[in-house]
Order: C-alpha cells, then structure tokens, then sequence
C-alpha cells in the first residue's frame, strides 16, 4: 500500500474516533477532571513550608501526565471491542499500520488535549513561572508524549484483550515510560532553574530518539497484535 | 530432556561451589573494600545473564514472529524466567555489597534503578503470558513484548551515563585492558563460565517442562496457565 493511501486512511480513522470523543465528550472531560483532581492531591501531599513549589513542580507535572494519559490509552481500543468493531475494522481493505497510525493519532490529540488545560492550570495552582520557558517546556512534553503514547497505543492493542485489561496496562507501560517521564523531569528542572538551553539537548536528543525507533517498532509489530 | 537440563544445573552448582572456594581461599582479598568484594563473582556474572538473556528473548521474538515456530516462543519463556532469577540474584546480591560498602541497602542510583526497570519488564512478560488464554495469542503478544523489552535495554544503558551515580564503574567490560589483578580475572572469568552453564541448565529444564505442559494441555489435561 502507497504512504499517501496509508496515511489517508489512518486520518479517517482518527477523525472516526475523535469524533466519537467529541460527541459525547466524557472521556475527555474526565481526563481533564482527573488532572485536576492529580494536583489537588500533589498540593495536600506535600508540606509547603518544607518544600517550594518550583521544586515540586516538574514532578507534579509528569506524575500526572503519566498517569491519565495511561488512563486514556485504555480508552483507545475499547471503543473497538463493542459489536466487535475491531473484527469490522480488520476486515477493512487498508494496511494495518494505518489502523495503528490511526489510533496513534487520535490518541496523541486526546492526550494533548488534557496536557494543553494541564499546563496553565500547573502555573495557576502552584505559583510557577513557565511562561518563559514556554517553547523548549511544549517541546519537551510533545516529544515525551509521543514516545510513551506509541507504546502506550501498541500495547493496549494487546491488553484489551486480556483479563484485568485495566490494571495489565500500566503494569506492561510504565517501565516503558519511566525513561522518558525521568528524562522530561530531568530537563524541566534544568529548565525551571533557568539553566541555558544547551544544557537539556541532551534530554531532548534521547527523547527524539527513542520516539523514533519505538515509533516504528510499534508500526512494525502492530499488526502481530491483532492478526488472528 | 528434562534429566539433561537437571544435570547441567547440579554440575553448574557444584562448580558455583568450586567458584566461592576459589574466590575465598585463593583470590586475593580486595585492599579498600575487603570480603565484601567477593560478592563481585556472583553479581557481575549474573548481571550479564539477566541482560543477555532478555536480549535473547527479543532475538527469538523476532525470529518468531517470522516463522511461528513454538519451540521459539517456548524458548523465549524459558529465558524471561530465568532472566528473571537471574534480575533477582543482581538486586538482592547488589545491596548486601551496598550496606557495608556505601552505608545503605538502596540507593536510587541510575544502575541500581535501571537493573529495577529490567527486573519489572521481565514480570511484566510473565504477566502478560499469564493473561492470555490462547497459546497463538500469547506467542504472539509475549513476543511483542520481549522485542520492546529488548530495544529498551540500550536506552537504559545510554541512560547510566546521563544520571550521576554512585554505582563502581565497569573494570571488565570497558575499553582498554581490564583493571584488576590476574587471580581475580581468573576467578571471575570462571564464575561467568559457570554462570553460563548455569543460565543453559534453567532453561534447558524450563523449556522441557513447557513442552510437557503443553502436550498434557493438548490432549486436556487440568493444569496451570505457563
């Protein structure tokens, strides 16, 4: 099958489920609620004259990332699982990386969503300044989003299909995201303190690439996944 | 099958006994770090097996899902479970050298945090083995797992150089000659060969219990899920 087909098709499948999402909008709206509810707890779970905020901050921030987009990544292939959609969806005369690319898409917008609300609700609650390090901060996040959403994505392919679908995912996806949630809170410290830009390359090198090679792994293995 | 596998794995031990005789009474005692030293036979050895052996995974995961042969996912099973053991030998053995040497049984040192990630990518294996039904189904998703397991492990090793650490540098594996004295190369060089032998008497026994199991599953039999 051709790029252009591949890539066409898997637009289709994304703007399919996004606009399931959007329609009903309880997956998202809990997403969002659920950040909220994260930095609630951060801010009672930590005793504010001991540590300042501008240290806890970059930790609050990937914690909570992490969690609700493992959260959302359940989402993803359940919506399939109804009426056996997934069955309709293999049977479909396209590739099957465009079903993955597809869902990867959708993924990474609904994930996107809640961290575009997250970020200045971040600055609000905890008094940080971001703002000048807003372009390098969004670098940081897209590219540590993408990279644990694609193997988010691969694996709940496999997870949905099992028992205790809910509780194997983040058991299967978190030594997987560990890296680059350590990498993401490594560069946002450095970045907080003010430190020159020269001094997270070398995070963001490391996540690039690792967003590279998992990114077409997942695209490589996605259809062992789901062959019957 | 099973009996060679028993028999690789009673010579492995007697040679591991052999080791500790040898790194005990005939190897020099290390100047700063003292007895505590002696445990660098058995941690480093099997520090290599736990990498080698998820490495070996993913190769047999990939060469599987090519070929559908079940003898290489029966493979890839028996290896994650011993990688396992072997994890668990690294992360037990590594703070009896820590409590004397830097003070404290834990540190979240990159080395000793990363051996974690490895240990919790072979459980997550075997997890997911134990949650699917379907034999085809399971080859097929544990594969898909050992191969991200396996493609994991360089950005773990890149990782170390990132993150301070308090971890001793490698002095075997490491460009230039290695630097410590004959006797002890020789001593650990033994244990790694006997680690190797010890690593191929696990699996050679847990993959022949893997084909019984199956074939008791084949004709109905009531047993576990592997």
């Amino acid at each position: 099958m051709r790029l252009p087909d591949v890539l066409r098709h898997s637009w289709v499948l994304a703007a399919k489920d996004l606009r399931v999402e959007f329609r009903s909008r309880t997956a998202i709206l809990s997403a969002v609620v659920f950040v909220i509810l994260a930095f609630v707890v951060f801010n009672f779970g930590r005793d504010p004259t001991a540590v300042p905020n501008v240290a806890l901050a970059p930790s609050i921030l990937w914690v909570t990332f992490t969690l609700a987009a493992i959260l959302a990544l359940n989402r993803a292939f359940h919506l399939e699982l109804e009426n056996h959609a997934l069955d309709g969806l293999l049977l479909a005369p396209i590739d099957r990386s465009s079903i993955y690319l597809g869902k990867l898409i959708a993924n990474l917008v609904f994930v996107a969503t809640f961290e575009l609300i997250g970020v200045p609700l971040l600055m609000l609650f905890f008094n940080v300044r971001l703002l000048p390090y807003l372009a390098p901060l969004v670098l940081l996040i897209a590219l540590a989003t993408i990279g644990f959403v694609a193997v988010g994505t691969l694996f709940s392919a496999m997870t949905v299909r099992t028992r205790f679908a809910e509780l194997l995912l983040p058991v299967l996806l978190l030594p997987f995201m560990i890296l680059p949630l350590s990498w993401g809170v490594q560069a946002t410290v450095r970045l907080l303190a003010g430190r020159p830009l020269s001094e997270i390359a070398g995070w963001l090198n490391m996540l690039a690439v690792y967003d590279i090679v998992f990114v077409a792994l997942a695209l490589l293995l996605f259809p062992a996944t789901v062959s019957e | 099958m099973l009996r060679t596998g028993r028999w690789i794995t009673a010579i492995a031990l007697v040679l591991l006994a052999g080791v500790y005789v040898r790194a005990l009474l005939y190897t020099p005692v290390e100047a700063s770090q003292g007895l505590a030293q002696k445990i660098f036979y058995l941690h480093v050895p099997a520090a290599i097996w736990a990498e080698t052996a998820m490495i070996l995974v993913g190769l047999a995961s990939v060469v599987y899902l090519f070929t559908k042969d079940p003898r290489l996912d029966r493979f890839a099973a028996s290896s994650a479970e011993v990688g396992t053991v072997f994890c668990a030998i690294v992360l037990t053995s590594g703070p009896i050298w820590g409590k004397p040497i830097w003070g404290t049984w834990w540190t979240w040192d990159a080395r000793l945090t990363l051996t974690l990630f490895l240990f919790l990518i072979y459980v997550a294996y075997l997890l997911l083995r134990s949650a699917v039904m379907d034999p085809a189904t399971r080859a097929r998703f544990a594969a898909v797992l050992g191969i991200c397991g396996m493609c994991e492990v360089p950005f773990i090793h890149l990782s170390v150089y990132m993150f301070p650490t308090l971890h001793p540098m490698p002095i075997i594996l490491q460009p230039g000659r290695p630097k410590l004295p004959g006797s002890m190369l020789t001593t650990w060089l033994l244990s790694l060969g006997v680690f190797t032998l010890l690593y191929v008497g696990f699996v050679v026994q847990r993959y022949a219990l893997s084909y019984l199991h199956e074939q008791l599953e084949a004709v109905g039999g009531e047993v576990g899920h592997a």
